[in-house]
């Protein structure tokens, strides 16, 4: 049991969802873009939990996770496209049916893309920063045109099922069922990420070997195979995370990896590499600042996500939960 | 003579001597040779790439510092140029104006980011740069009303450098002496003179303490010297080296938009031309520029072909569909990353170690 | 003179360009506490991590129990019963002090699998690894997370164990722990290869020693020997212990 915890970071999210309160005025326009920020920040905390892992653990950077995101983007395209009377129906559970299995498959075939990328663009770069840059970003370049060769380089719409449309009312506020969807998922995501990680074997290597390598290999744990393994699963959520910002925009381009990318670098830095947890709370703060600005002054979206950032790094240089020991 | 332009940095490889000095001419006398426009646009870009790339191996091979906002420096020297002659008028005061502006503007953006880069460790100072580019990207295609948004800006340069200004009347050796070939020849010579300037200054004692800092900062600090200062000062040069070369993109185009300067695209291919000519290396910038622009403007035709010959299967006929381009070249790029490490330049530098001496 | 679990022969490291071990003869005698001695810079730790595997030989042969180990990965090594604490001790700061000795325990998968009588021995070696046992490791101090990545390593019964100077920043009364432990450890038949400083480890454990000089052991014998020659000990450590 954490007797002492770090609420800081954790209290940033409520301070600024109050402290824009004032600038939005309206409480139900306020309602309304916070749990869009919190749908959205779920969203990208899905792709980037992988991302900061595969990092911590074995200090590999990836700048080609964009081109999981879009894999599965476009995946649930084709899967959603042949459920057509499912999606079509106004039935919640029928829509569910559909898109439960399109996220299945989108998260399978990003998974194994992600064990290709591993073994044959990554692994032979372990350790050297500059060429894993390098490299991943070519990886990238070619996943996204491999894209365009098979889906065609257009922007291709992914509408919502007809049930999950439309608004739910709380009192003046709409949201969006879609949205409420996203939270939830984004939750039961980070729930499962949270037990796999404090109450099992293999999360428990996660954890050490984040923080000290060499010493959970000298404790005799072959830790290179379970990096593949996490590779995998950042993959596969990176794809899971394609589905949902699919749905969210309610269409995929091949470009939508390289532009999510830029976000979710800006998650991890401001959650500390690492770290799952910060890479919540960077998430949801990357999210609601989004729709904030987006709401009150449009042109300087990504700027303001790149403030953001800037500010937290001069107050914690290492991200807010920096991971020990590098 | 040629020891002091070279700043002692000979090719130290023969093959790499005779394919600088083919470049040389060629690109001298570029017009003549090779006749069409097709051909002086890749010329003239491969000058204006000379530039770029070797400002940015000045900051990745000599310094050791990787940013994705290079591109930003690149694109506002363009837009300079461009807002400057857009609103003052086809004038040399316009492109005084736009030029100075675009270089104090890059300098406190570069001193800016080089002293954050010290901040923070140089895996998140790569990330940050990235986003601060595609922000800088955004924000060019949305304060429209100064850039010309998307659209981006046309503009017309002094009439001494446009086509209608004729030297003469009478072709010389086929070509016409006109303000175009004026432009082209200014670029040449500024291409010219700001990489011999960039070999002086690697070459220079700042450089060999530049080096020593991309080796082992620790050290270098340990021996007294102070790397902030050397590093944002490389960080400065190399954007205001990249900003001249988005001035002579600007004036040779007399167009420039997002896309012309600061797509990411642009960005890859600097990434590109730099692994494959060899870093740390300026001749790099040179002999991977030429390589890199020419079969890119070729490989398009050259896709087409192989497109079009495999029609009977459709899934390899897209592969290699000439829109396709991107993809061999991230292919390629991937395969010089593993196999050509030190680049062309350094293969043929370590080739030339190994003959014996006549 | 009996056999040799560990031996090295002219071990040659290089680290990048750094040519750290100049030909290392090492042989860490079965059963037996050898300590390995030096100034700072030696060497010493360097040895350690190319037996361990974490740095590889450029050169030359490291043979444990009868294998050709040289070549092996870490984990490998580690799997023949090897243990290690490192110089900084290897500890998971975010891991609660159970969970750190569960990881180096591979036999269990589940609290109940770690033996319960050795580590109630262990509790009695190192109390403040039982009184912490729930809390973050991080929390400890230096005295107590050396105890706990001594703790650790001993979990289960090991056939070696190599140890990185477990004495440094330690009270005289908790070093006196640490030798008494390391005494214990010797009775169970474990061998043990220690780098330390402190000379009373040296004085009531060690049956041999090797000192290094420069990447490479310039003297080796039994402890004996070197702990009544004075000026044998003042031209290669430059004190007398």
């Amino acid at each position: 049991m954490n007797l002492d915890f770090d609420w800081k970071p954790l209290a940033l999210v409520p301070v600024l969802a109050l402290g824009v309160l004032p600038f939005i005025g309206s409480p139900s326009t306020w309602l309304t873009l916070t749990v869009a920020g919190l749908a959205m920040g779920m969203i990208i905390f899905i792709i980037a939990s992988g991302l900061t892992l595969v990092f911590g653990l074995m200090d590999v950077l990836n700048f080609g996770h964009g081109v999981f995101i879009a894999l599965g983007a476009f995946v649930a395209t084709t899967v959603l496209g042949l459920m057509g009377d499912w999606t079509g129906s106004p039935d919640l559970w029928r829509n569910l049916v559909a898109i439960f299995p399109a996220m299945l498959v989108a998260m399978a075939v990003s998974g194994a893309l992600g064990l290709a990328f591993e073994r044959f663009i990554v692994r032979p770069v372990y350790g050297q920063h500059l060429k894993q840059i390098l490299i991943t970003m070519g990886g990238m370049i070619i996943g996204e045109e491999l894209i365009k060769v098979i889906w065609g380089p257009a922007q291709i719409a992914l509408p919502l099922p007809e049930g999950l449309r439309g608004a739910v009312l709380m009192g003046d506020a709409a949201i969006e069922k879609y949205r409420l969807l996203a939270v939830v998922v984004g939750m039961i995501v980070f729930a499962v990420l949270a037990w796999v990680l404090s109450r099992t074997k293999i999360g428990l290597l996660i954890r050490a070997g984040v923080q000290d390598r060499e010493m959970v290999e000298s404790l005799g744990y072959r830790i290179k195979r379970l990096f593949v393994g996490v590779f995998v699963v950042g993959s596969a959520l990176a794809g899971l995370g394609g589905v949902m910002w699919g749905l969210y925009q309610q269409n995929v381009t091949p470009q939508m990896g390289a532009q999510v990318n830029v976000l979710i670098f800006i998650v991890i830095i401001i959650g500390g590499l690492g770290s799952t947890g910060g890479a919540l709370i960077g998430a949801l703060l990357v999210g609601l600042m989004a729709n904030y600005t987006g709401f009150l002054v449009p042109k300087v979206a990504l700027f303001s996500n790149i403030a953001l950032m800037v500010l937290i790094l001069l107050w914690r240089p290492q991200g807010v939960y920096p991971v020990a020991n590098r | 003579m040629i020891k002091r332009l070279l700043s002692d940095d000979f090719p130290r490889s023969r093959m790499l001597a005779v394919l600088l000095v083919l470049l040389l001419i060629a690109l001298a006398f570029a017009p003549f040779i090779f006749p069409g426009v097709k051909a002086l646009n890749v010329a003239a870009k491969v000058l204006i790439f000379i530039v770029l790339v070797a400002s940015f191996d000045l900051l990745l091979g000599y310094t050791g510092i990787v940013s994705f906002a290079h591109t930003m420096f690149f694109g506002i020297g363009a837009y300079g140029i461009a807002i400057a002659t857009t609103r003052m008028g086809p004038t040399w005061q316009a492109l005084g104006v736009g030029l100075v502006s675009s270089l104090a503007i890059s300098f406190v953006l570069a001193l800016l980011v080089g002293l954050f880069s010290l901040r923070v460790r140089a895996i998140f100072f790569a990330m940050i740069t990235l986003a601060v580019a595609s922000a800088f990207l955004t924000l060019a295609s949305q304060l429209s009303d100064i850039t010309g948004g998307e659209d981006g800006l046309s503009f017309k340069v002094p009439e001494v450098l446009s086509s209608s200004f004729q030297l003469s009347s009478t072709p010389f050796l086929g070509v016409s002496l006109d303000g175009r070939l004026l432009c082209y020849y200014l670029l040449f010579f500024a291409a010219l003179t700001l990489l011999l300037a960039m070999l002086r200054i690697v070459n220079s004692p700042f450089g060999r303490v530049l080096q020593a800092i991309r080796e082992n900062e620790f050290r270098a600090e340990a021996i007294g010297y102070r790397v902030v200062v050397y590093r944002t000062l490389s960080s400065i040069l190399s954007a205001l080296f990249a900003c001249l070369a988005g001035a002579m993109l600007a004036l040779w185009l007399r167009y420039n938009g997002p896309d012309t300067s600061l797509s990411f695209e642009i960005m890859m291919d600097v990434l590109l031309i730099v692994v494959i000519g060899g870093m740390g290396t300026m001749y790099g910038s040179a002999i991977g520029a030429a390589l890199f622009l020419v079969s890119q403007s070729y490989l398009q035709d050259l896709l087409r072909l192989g497109s079009e010959a495999a029609a009977p299967l459709p899934w390899l006929a897209a592969l290699l569909s000439p829109d396709r381009w991107l993809l061999w070249l991230g292919v390629l790029f991937v395969l010089s990353v593993y196999y050509f490490p030190t680049g062309v330049v350094g293969r043929l530098r370590a080739a030339a170690l190994d003959k014996p001496r006549p | 003179m009996s056999d040799n679990l560990l031996s090295l022969n002219g071990v040659h490291t290089h680290i990048g360009a750094y040519h750290i071990l100049h030909g290392v003869d090492l042989q860490v005698a079965r059963g037996q506490l050898t300590m390995l001695l030096g100034r700072n810079g030696a060497g010493k730790t360097t040895t350690l991590r190319t037996i361990m595997g974490l740095w590889h030989a450029s050169k030359g042969r490291i043979m444990f129990d009868g294998q050709d180990i040289t070549a092996w990965d870490t984990p490998n090594i580690a799997g023949l019963n090897v243990a290690y604490v490192p110089e900084n001790m290897g500890i998971f700061s975010d891991l609660t002090v159970k969970e750190n000795m569960l990881l180096a325990a591979r036999k269990a998968s589940r609290t109940n699998d770690m033996d319960d009588a050795r580590l109630k021995w262990i509790f009695t070696l190192f109390p403040p690894v039982e009184k912490f046992w729930n809390h973050p490791a991080g929390k400890l101090s230096g005295g107590q997370k050396q105890m706990l990545a001594v703790a650790r390593a001993i979990v289960e019964p090991r056939t070696l164990l190599i140890v990185d100077e477990p004495s440094k920043g330690l009270a005289p009364a908790i070093i006196n722990n640490m030798i008494d432990a390391f005494a214990q450890l010797k009775a169970t038949g474990t061998t043990i290869l220690l780098v330390e400083q402190n000379i009373n480890f040296a004085k009531r454990l060690g049956d041999n020693v090797a000192v290094m000089d420069n990447g490479q052991v310039v003297h080796a014998g039994a402890m004996q020997e070197l702990a009544e020659d004075e000026a044998l000990q003042k031209s290669l450590l430059g004190l007398a212990i």
